[in-house]
């Protein structure tokens, strides 16, 4: 009961966040230089043909006026037509977002197993070399950008080791599964297509790795840092004392505690890896939403551009809900507190 | 061999720990030799820092290390050396052999673990006839100990975190855990001296009633004399890693030796904190550049040439009454002579 009133209240919350994005949003799409309608016409279009496209997309309403047409329309789940494919904003999003999940949440698994268990490795050897390497290997993946790590994954498996085909989702020739979830691994699994599970995971690796490693660094520092810091907490040595099995010490009484800002990180790190895919997505020629996001703001695809934003905002929203809950879920002093407060 | 005497349930000899720090060794447990006997209850009384807390850390074998290092002595608890026990056996000391009860009741406690998640897998492991029990029995038997220590509806305390616990309740739950693995030996570090001073006097009493009954052999660190004299049979004193003087407690109170002790004595009954050695002035010296000889002898009111020069051991006053220094030394007279020359 606790947990539903406390999804109700948090939802109702994310309406104002929301809300207020969204006039956010419009009014950076609107005050951005440039015509939306010649843009989308081209430079030798006629000037009373771009002036019909003005008035059928409200362009000369004032602002306020088309912000409400804009948002009546985003409710009702219309976010009108792509000024560049020329096709419903809405099935474009439905189209490219699995894609982007896809992508996104095998990067999530990967930097959450790795980063926590690189992190726990250094921690427990604390100030030895495995602790060394894994310092600095993590710092130089915190600060270089998804992008780098991409091209660099590119260039040695795809490029000259052959290891992995370096665009797109599928190969050619492999069937595509009949789309259920739109994760194409999930889907060939469903239909029982292996070998087009096979090939969809291949293709999904290299742009995951490189998207993971980032997060999976952060991930890694935060653990060792909170893990180290546990240790020496007298409740370890207290648990030791009294002959608990190092595996229950180490897995349970140390991880635990040590997991809580972690999966903070990784929740914000989740949210934005949809951002850092934008470049990811373009190199490995990815059909996903970051990429779609990416060209609708360089052609300055109003429609798209504030869909996509608004989806981002949708994901972030409920990633921090979730992670609110995991963390309230992990540590019983913030749902005590929680519940004192109501 | 066999007319030799019963080995004693626990003897330190010439136990050392340093911590190797960023700045440079510490050179913390300088030599430290105590026993404890079957039955027995010691208490160990010294100003915070001198490695009370250190040397039962190093018994467990539960120091962190790195820092800590262990470069001599032997620990031996029913005859065998822990130091040299290899993890999984010196993992089977710990609980049924010699458990303790920390310092700081609050940090003791892991704060996300209900009270039963945490004392279950202490009586789980604590008996290999517990392995195979289900969660239901291993609750069942976890109300035991909390009944032990008189807390109100166990029941309902297995499924509490400590945070809804009072400091007096999680000591009492310490003091429970801590015996719910029916040790040879308690070590109690400093229990009750985070709480109020009545709720501090209850949860010594308990302890001492439950040790009582249950026969366990007691090391009770402490910084009231008062609590010492009540409920110890004997009395090490410690000072800057090194035990300055044994005796049996109502001989130790009747004629201290150790210059230090003295100082200890002369200061009021019932101190807490850095308090302690409020009768010496000075402070404990660095650990990283200790004096030389006697580690006391930078604050000793007797101290004589010799002190600088050599480490004092233990001499014999009377039978179990042993100070570390030299005043006691059967060539005390050429000592002080030698400071008049
Ligand atoms: N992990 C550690 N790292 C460095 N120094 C330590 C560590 N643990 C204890 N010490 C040092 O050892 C000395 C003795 O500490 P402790 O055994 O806690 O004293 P007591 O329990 O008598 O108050 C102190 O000077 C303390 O700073
Ligand atoms: S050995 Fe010397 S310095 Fe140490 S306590 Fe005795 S008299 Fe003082
Ligand atoms: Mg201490």
């Amino acid at each position: 009961m606790r947990l539903l009133a406390f999804l109700a209240r948090r939802i109702y919350q994310s309406i104002f966040v929301l809300l207020g994005l969204s006039v956010l949003i419009f009014i950076i799409a609107r005050i951005l230089p440039g015509d939306p309608a010649r843009t989308a016409l081209g430079a030798r279009a006629p000037q009373w043909v771009v002036e019909r496209l003005r008035e059928d997309m409200h362009l000369n309403d004032p602002v306020p006026v088309q912000y409400v047409y804009w948002l009546r329309g985003a409710l009702g789940g219309d976010f009108g037509i792509s000024l560049v494919t020329r096709r419903d904003v809405a099935n474009d999003i439905i189209e490219f977002f699995p894609a982007s999940f896809e992508l996104v949440l095998l990067a999530g698994i990967i930097s959450g197993v790795a980063g926590i268990g690189l992190g726990t490795l250094s921690a427990r050897h604390k100030d030895t070399w495995v602790d060394n390497v894994v310092r600095i290997l993590s710092y130089m993946g915190v600060v270089t950008p998804a992008f780098v790590f991409a091209i660099i994954l590119l260039l040695i498996f795809g490029l000259a080791l052959g290891w992995l085909p370096a665009i797109g989702r599928l190969s050619d020739g492999i069937p595509a599964p009949p789309t259920v979830t739109g994760l194409m691994t999930v889907d060939a699994l469903l239909a029982g297509q292996l070998a087009t599970f096979w090939d969809a995971l291949k293709h999904l690796i290299m742009p995951a790795v490189a998207l993971a490693l980032g997060a999976l660094s952060q991930e890694a520092r935060i653990t060792r840092a909170t893990m180290a810091d546990n240790l020496s907490k007298d409740y370890i040595a207290t648990a030791r004392s009294l002959g608990i099995p190092e595996r229950i010490v180490m897995g349970r009484f140390l991880l635990k505690p040590s997991l809580i800002p972690t999966v903070s990180i990784l929740g914000l790190d989740f949210a934005g890896s949809f951002s850092n895919a934008f470049l990811v997505e373009l190199i490995f020629n990815w059909p996903g939403l970051s990429r779609y996001g990416m060209n609708a703001m360089l052609r300055k695809d109003l429609n798209a551009i504030s869909a996509v934003i608004l989806v981002l905002g949708v994901i972030f929203i409920t990633v921090n809900i979730v992670v609110d809950l995991v963390v309230g879920g992990l540590d019983p002093r913030i749902r005590l507190r929680a519940a004192r407060s109501e | 061999m066999s007319l030799s005497a019963p080995p004693r349930l626990l003897e330190v000899k010439d136990l050392s720990v340093h911590f190797k720090v960023y700045s440079g060794v510490l050179k913390v447990l300088d030599g430290v030799t105590f026993s404890v006997d079957a039955g027995e209850k010691v208490g160990l009384v010294g100003e915070t820092g001198c490695g009370k807390t250190t040397t039962m850390k190093a018994i467990l074998r539960i120091l962190p290390i790195p820092p800590a290092v262990v470069p001599r002595g032997e620990i031996l608890f029913q005859g065998e050396d822990l130091l040299r026990m290899r993890p999984d056996q010196m993992r089977q000391v710990r609980g049924p052999g010699i458990s303790m009860v920390f310092q700081d009741p609050t940090a003791s406690l892991n704060p996300v673990f209900t009270i039963g998640e945490q004392l279950g897998p202490v009586i789980r492991y604590s008996a290999p006839e517990n392995r195979g029990l289900s969660r239901r029995q291993i609750r069942q038997k976890a109300l035991i100990p909390l009944q032990d220590v008189a807390l109100a509806d166990p029941e309902r305390l297995l499924d509490a975190y400590p945070i809804q616990l009072s400091g007096g309740m999680r000591q009492r739950v310490c003091i429970g855990m801590a015996l719910a693995t029916n040790p040879e030996l308690l070590i109690a570090d400093e229990p009750g001296t985070s709480l109020d001073v009545t709720i501090q006097d209850q949860v010594i009493r308990l302890l001492g009633e439950l040790v009582e009954r249950k026969r366990t052999s007691v090391i009770l660190i402490t910084h009231s004399l008062g609590v010492v004299r009540e409920m110890t049979d004997r009395v090490y004193v410690m000072y800057a890693g090194n035990m300055v003087e044994v005796a049996p407690t109502r001989r130790l109170f009747a004629n201290p030796l150790h210059p230090y002790t003295r100082g200890l004595m002369e200061a009021v009954p019932k101190l807490t904190g850095g308090g302690m050695a409020m009768g010496i002035p000075g402070r404990l010296p660095s650990y990283q550049h200790p004096p030389s000889g006697c580690r006391f002898h930078t604050r000793c009111p007797h101290v004589m040439p010799v002190c600088r020069r050599e480490k004092p051991p233990f001499f014999q006053a009377e039978a179990g009454h042993q100070a570390a220094c030299f005043l006691y030394s059967p060539e005390a007279e050429r000592h002080r002579n030698e400071a008049q020359a």
